[in-house]
């Protein structure tokens, strides 16, 4: 079992929806919190056999279409590992902690088919095949925005799928680009990202390919000015479709940026490294700024997310191991946070039927369980040291400052300014007096929910107070990449730029 | 006197009619049954037909075999042409008439069927097909096409309604323009070198340096245009929506597949030995006219709001995106020819079935066309596997992975990166994304609305056993195509490659 370990992990969900087809609507809940508790427990074990200090691990392989080298490649390291745990653990909690009640079953299946095409894409070794999945995981999401979302829910749904599904087609001849080069030098096709690794790209090929596979991503993430299509996907999603979409489906781009961009194209990344680093501040700032602006608590959450994704791709483009560890795990925290803090507006939502701020006020005194959970994440959101964000933060930011201290102490600013806008939206809804009637009588978190929260926040503080268990193995396989990124690099600036490990450990001996 | 001009039978090699005599021995019977006994039921003549295809494709299959092991076999004094290319097609054409014919068998009555002459029509049609690309002799591909069309056009005005008459009147006359540019264009060519054979022609133009550049660029715009109207190519194809509407969704979705295929061999024929001759002008005309044909089809496909009709664009829009693979020109791109229409053949056989499968007698009051995106609101609630099944066909379409069409469309955009055709590369790409727009939007429909009152009793009225099986067999290959393309392309390759192109 365990060299099929993710086959299974890969095709369990897919196989398990097929199935939920002939359950009874009234049990589909129960029969997706089942299927999701068991893959669960299957990436946890995952974990449990994933030696930390090894590179890709369960790999398999099986020629698919052999002609054009696509092959059905998987494996994991460090670095794709939690983000397949942080996907199985939302699937379970989303489902666990689902309110809604319109076409249940229908729900729950989707959900499970995307829960395959999320640890497909972090498992693919095959760039095929990770496109496979990649495309794939629009259905459902397009599903679920458009059918159990808000009034605006198909311009939304389309929006968001239209403007992924381009990103990606340039990418796809990237891809096929990549391929090609790579047979004139091999004479044979190959799709194999492990086979892609050994090439090494002139300088110009290296740019336009970045740049294509840098659309694809980029729309993903969404970084700035890619990134109109996610307001409205998240302000018209359903509270699951929201917590699924900012906790894995966002992480998809950061992932990528890391298996694809960084490995493949070094030089090309350092010479993209101040560009990217330039949009990402923007991004951090700006929708910071935004978010402030918001009257709607749903779209404060959104736009903080959009920021901190920033963050991420900060620590993404450092080009060192402690900006990359950071930002790895950062997409590990910013999962856990985004996706709590979504949940919680959907209780809040579930009890009122609006998002407005202004209706709220005094929530404090009339839910202190709630007002206590969402004051923890909150806190953790932005970057609270000994909370899951800091650690991440921090290293990313760290990464950074060696590359550029300009840039970090700006995007460093802008973090501590962007607590802003999240205190006062906390404050506006959960203290002073309780302005309206209505809220009087709300009721407290009930079980249901805490279900899903609690485990969110225990990760949190879990996480923030010592991560060494996540952060070592995402370190190792960091440590790798980077390497490989050194020894790839051809220009006298990205040897600079990118730290020779073999080399520095010498010296710190 | 056979004894004086001393050919033998046996040069004759009669045997590389044999497929095409099937068909039309098979048609000769289907009227010798209607002789003796009139009135018999449809599901007779769907048999026999499908019975005499099933030993069309047995030869084919044959052929393939000695194609393997011995090389092209020709026969009737070089007319005759039983290459890669035209086994490949037409087993293409063989067995997608095959998938199509039980369409005849719907629950309801339809007039057409109950004449035994639409089947025999159908396997003449079928014959004609196959000699139009069984050959590389510009008159033999005339013949081809004319009995080819001139059988479509009955069928379509078969369907008894009156936008059917005139959407064959409409081909008709659009067909007998196309066939007479055909005729100019293989005649200049004959006044130029004195041949009517495409290759006999590449060898003497060849031969005598394009001398005549100005006779041999009016020839090629003469066969071009021609091909166009075949084809639906834009500016050629204003005739391709109104006869889909016209005709009934199962022929329009067989004439979206098989005619086509027909008229990319001959193009392929044709412009293969031109495109490398380096005359740049005809490049550039033929690249201009794939893009615009992708694109503009694609733009108006965005505002229809009949999806037969918006289908009909998507279908022209394909029809360019293959042309790309004969302005590529090698083998790997012809041979993703072939590869995207054996695939696209499924998933559209299967698009139009579902239209096929809700065909109304009777439009309900304030309905302008057949199948208005509103007649398929809601189905996920009162029809759901109806709804899925046709989603899947919608998102192959898009060309969403892993069902069938991604793969077609991965491997031609493939071929034009290899071929350093990067921007055409990427308009294929970005015209996918445009139409991905067209196919969601009958998805919306289906998935997110609420179903529109007057229409739920008008789904699945025609859901006979057989119709469902063919849409069966349709979305299992478009779902599980990823497992035959190893194959597939394996032996398309080497029949391309081995033909020559």
């Amino acid at each position: 079992m365990q060299e099929h370990i993710l086959s299974i992990l890969i095709f369990f969900p897919a196989l398990a929806a097929m199935l939920g087809f002939v359950i009874h609507k009234d049990s589909a809940r129960a029969y997706g919190i089942t299927v999701a508790a068991i893959e669960f427990v299957l990436s946890l074990v995952l974990w449990q056999w994933y030696n930390p200090l090894g590179g890709m691990q369960f790999m398999e392989m099986a020629p698919l279409i052999s002609a054009f080298g696509i092959s059905y490649l998987v494996g994991v390291d460090g670095i794709s590992l939690f983000i397949i745990i942080l996907s199985t653990f939302f699937t379970l909690i989303g489902i666990a902690s689902l309110t809604e009640k319109r076409r249940i079953k229908d729900l729950i299946i989707t959900l499970l088919f995307l829960e395959m095409t999320m640890v497909g894409v972090f498992a693919s070794l095959d760039a095929i095949l990770f496109y496979v999945f990649w495309e794939l995981s629009l259905v459902p999401m397009l599903y679920i925005i458009g059918a159990w979302g808000g009034p605006l829910r198909i311009y939304a749904s389309i929006k968001f799928f239209l403007y992924t599904f381009t990103g990606s087609l340039v990418m796809l001849v990237g891809m096929l680009y990549m391929a090609y080069l790579y047979h004139m030098a091999t004479g044979s096709w190959s799709f194999s990202l492990l086979e892609w690794y050994r090439l090494q790209l002139p300088l110009e090929y290296q740019l336009w390919l970045f740049a294509a596979f840098f659309l694809g991503f980029a729309i993903k993430v969404p970084m700035f000015p890619f990134h109109t299509w996610l307001p409205y996907a998240h302000g018209q999603a359903p509270t699951i479709g929201s917590v699924i979409l900012a906790a894995v489906l966002l992480k998809m781009g950061t992932y990528a940026f890391v298996r694809f961009s960084l490995p493949l194209f070094p030089d090309a990344s350092v010479a993209f490294m101040f560009p990217i680093a330039i949009l990402a501040i923007i991004m951090i700032v700006y929708t910071a700024m935004v978010a402030y602006a918001q009257e709607d608590i749903k779209q404060v959450v959104a736009y903080s997310s959009v920021s901190h994704m920033g963050v991420i791709v900060l620590g993404t483009f450092s080009l060192n191991v402690e900006g990359i560890s950071g930002s790895v795990f950062l997409m590990i925290a910013h999962g856990v946070v985004s996706g709590a803090l979504f949940l919680l507006v959907g209780v809040i939502y579930d009890r009122r039927h609006t998002k407005m701020m202004s209706e709220f006020g005094g929530l404090a005194s009339v839910m202190p369980r709630y007002a206590t959970i969402f004051g923890i994440m909150m806190m953790a959101s932005v970057g609270l040291p000994l909370t899951i964000n800091f650690v991440g933060e921090f290293l990313s930011l760290l990464g950074f400052y060696k590359q550029s201290h300009a840039y970090t102490l700006v995007a460093g600013t802008a973090i501590i300014v962007g607590a802003i806008y999240m205190l006062s939206a906390y404050k506006k809804a959960f203290f002073g007096n309780v302005t309206k009637e209505e809220n009087r009588t709300l009721k407290d978190v009930n079980g249901t929910e805490l279900l899903g929260l609690v485990p969110l926040v225990i990760v949190a503080i879990w996480l923030g107070v010592y991560p060494k268990p996540v952060l070592e193995p995402i370190n190792n396989s960091v440590k790798a990449v980077v390497q490989l990124m050194h020894d790839k690099a051809q220009t006298v600036e990205a040897k600079e730029r990118i730290p020779d490990l073999t080399h520095s450990t010498q010296e710190a001996h | 006197m056979l004894g004086q001009l001393s050919i033998s039978l046996a040069s004759l090699n009669v045997t590389t009619m044999a497929p095409m005599l099937i068909a039309v021995v098979g048609a000769l019977a289907i009227l010798s049954i209607d002789l003796f006994k009139e009135g018999l039921h449809k599901s007779l003549y769907v048999m026999i037909s499908l019975l005499f295809l099933l030993l069309d494709l047995g030869a084919l299959i044959d052929f393939g075999n000695i194609f393997l092991h011995s090389g092209t076999v020709v026969g009737m004094f070089n007319m005759m042409l039983m290459d890669g290319l035209s086994i490949l097609s037409q087993i293409i054409i063989v067995a997608v008439s095959m998938l199509f014919i039980p369409l005849a068998l719907t629950s309801k009555r339809f007039h057409e069927y109950d004449y035994p002459e639409y089947f025999a029509l159908f396997l003449f049609m079928i014959a004609g097909f196959q000699f139009m690309v069984a050959t590389d002799n510009l008159i033999l591909i005339f013949v081809g096409l004319e009995t080819a069309s001139l059988a479509l056009y009955t069928l379509i005005a078969l369907h008894n309604r009156s936008k059917s008459f005139e959407a064959a009147i409409k081909y008709f006359t659009m067909g007998a323009l196309a066939a007479g540019f055909f005729a100019f264009g293989s005649m200049i060519f004959y006044a130029l070198t004195g041949s009517v054979e495409i290759h006999e022609i590449a060898m003497h133009l060849v031969g005598s340096g394009y001398a005549n550049i100005g006779f041999v660029l009016l020839a090629v715009l003469f066969l071009l245009a021609a091909i166009g109207f075949k084809i639906s190519m834009v500016p050629f194809h204003t005739w391709t929506p109104d006869v889909y509407e016209g005709s009934s969704a199962a022929l329009a979705g067989y004439m979206s597949i098989v005619p086509k295929i027909a008229g990319f061999i001959v193009a392929m024929r044709l412009f293969e030995f031109l495109v490398h001759t380096g005359v740049v002008w005809l490049q550039v005309v033929l690249y201009v006219i794939v893009v615009v044909t992708m694109t503009a089809a694609n733009i108006w496909a965005l505002v229809q709001t009949d999806v037969k009709r918006m289908l009909a664009y998507s279908s022209i829009s394909h029809a360019g995106f293959v042309m790309a693979a004969i302005l590529i020109g090698t083998t790997q791109s012809n041979s993703a020819l072939f590869l995207y229409w054996a695939l696209f053949s499924f998933t559209n056989l299967g698009a139009f079935s579902m239209l096929w499968v809700n065909r109304q007698k009777n439009l309900l009051p304030g309905q302008n066309t057949d199948h208005p995106y509103e007649k398929f609101s809601g189905m996920i609630r009162t029809m759901p596997m109806a709804a899925v099944v046709m989603g899947l066909f919608m998102l192959s379409l898009t060309g969403i992975p892993p069902f069938a069409l991604f793969w077609g469309k991965l491997y031609i955009i493939g071929s034009a990166v290899s071929a350093h055709y990067l921007g055409l590369a990427l308009i294929m790409a970005l015209n996918s994304a445009i139409s991905a727009y067209y196919y969601l939007k009958l998805i919306v429909f289906m998935f997110m609305k609420d179903p529109v009152k007057g229409y739920g009793q008008e789904i699945l009225l025609n859901a006979s056993l057989s119709l469902k099986t063919i849409i069966g067999i349709a979305a299992v290959g478009t779902i599980f195509a990823v497992v035959a393309i190893n194959p597939l392309l394996n032996i398309i390759t080497l029949f391309v490659y081995n033909s020559g192109y």
